[in-house]
């Protein structure tokens, strides 16, 4: 549904500013390609990589670890596992939903998630060609750190 | 041209390999982990063609006073609201963001400014809100929304005050020579 309005967005744009100027289009996606194809290596790499990772790690195994008992232990575990893995959202939450029936705690789960959207290991290297090192270090050390408050929070909350 | 193809798809390639690799020596696996890759390949194909069809207009249309202007150093409140609006608006995984950041740093948006965005995206994406309200439940969406608008914020100022202006300035050099 989302997509389909950035479609329409897009398209919609484009042809404006076709209309405008063919030749300011024409480079416009020129660039686009230009920038998509830059990146298309690493995409492809993260892409594997998740592959990979997500068929080892079954929701059973992250479950075991991540259980009600886990403690603290549990929600390092969680946020370790949160931001080396890099799962799409909509199946990352019916599968947070589902490892809350199975067990799971409810702080371990806001630490998963948190760690997930916020913290990207694997997507590091394309960081680093944006950000630099430094900045792409401090920020993803930093939303590891505050998702463990969010855990405390949503902990507490609910 | 071969030859640079090739070195630029080289970890890509051996990654392949140790797929491949995998799937004869586990092929449960080595399945599992190639309809996994193509799910999402197909998810990544079907989100990203308007994201960069978007970045070429904005880069080919929107002058660098506008930009500035709007999402620059002297920007304000409007460049944060931009800069969460865009991101919070997006769709997409998180790795998609960095070429739009890009772009914004090359156009001479304030680096918080572009942080903001990249955390607006990576959290508080609205489709994703929707999507995490129906399976994880209304209060756990909203407990995180509230905690996570001010993480931001934080996350944001923090990494730019942990930078000094030299490494500011190869940022910013960086973003210019990316195309």
């Amino acid at each position: 549904m989302f997509t389909v309005i950035l479609y329409v967005i897009a398209f919609g744009l484009l042809l404006l500013s076709f209309i405008k100027d063919r030749k300011k289009t024409k480079m416009a996606l020129k660039k686009a390609w230009k920038s998509f194809e830059n990146i298309m290596p690493q995409f492809l790499s993260i892409l594997i990589i998740i592959g990979i990772m997500l068929a080892v790690l079954s929701p059973s195994t992250i479950s075991m670890l991540i259980g009600k008992q886990s403690g603290w232990w549990g929600t390092l575990t969680a946020a370790i596992i949160g931001s080396i893995t890099l799962i799409p959202g909509f199946v990352a939450f019916p599968l947070a939903a589902a490892l809350l029936e199975n067990g799971a705690g409810i702080m371990q789960i806001a630490v998963f998630i948190s760690t997930l959207m916020m913290v990207g290991m694997v997507t590091i290297p394309v960081e680093i060609r944006y950000f630099g090192k430094k900045a792409t270090i401090a920020r993803n050390a930093l939303a590891f750190g505050f998702s463990f408050i969010v855990a405390v929070v949503i902990g507490v909350m609910l | 041209m071969m030859r640079s193809y090739l070195k630029r798809y080289r970890f890509f390639l051996v990654l392949l390999a140790v797929n491949i690799l995998v799937a004869f020596l586990y092929p449960e696996i080595g399945r599992k982990s190639m309809d996994i890759t193509w799910d999402n390949m197909l998810e990544m194909l079907s989100v990203i063609p308007p994201i960069f069809i978007l970045l070429g207009l904005l880069d080919v249309w929107v002058q660098k006073d506008i930009m500035i202007k709007l999402m620059g150093e002297k920007s304000g409140f409007i460049g944060i609201a931009i800069a969460l609006f865009m991101g919070s608006a997006a769709a997409g995984p998180l790795y998609a963001a960095f070429p739009v950041a890009g772009i914004l740093l090359k156009k001479g948006s304030k680096l918080s400014n572009v942080l903001i965005f990249i955390g607006a995206w990576s959290t508080t994406k609205i489709p994703m809100l929707l999507f995490e309200a129906t399976a994880m439940g209304w209060q756990f969406m909203a407990a995180r929304f509230l905690i996570n608008i001010p993480g931001i914020f934080l996350i944001a100022f923090m990494t730019e005050k942990l930078l000094n202006s030299t490494d500011r300035d190869l940022i910013y050099k960086n973003a210019l020579e990316l195309e």
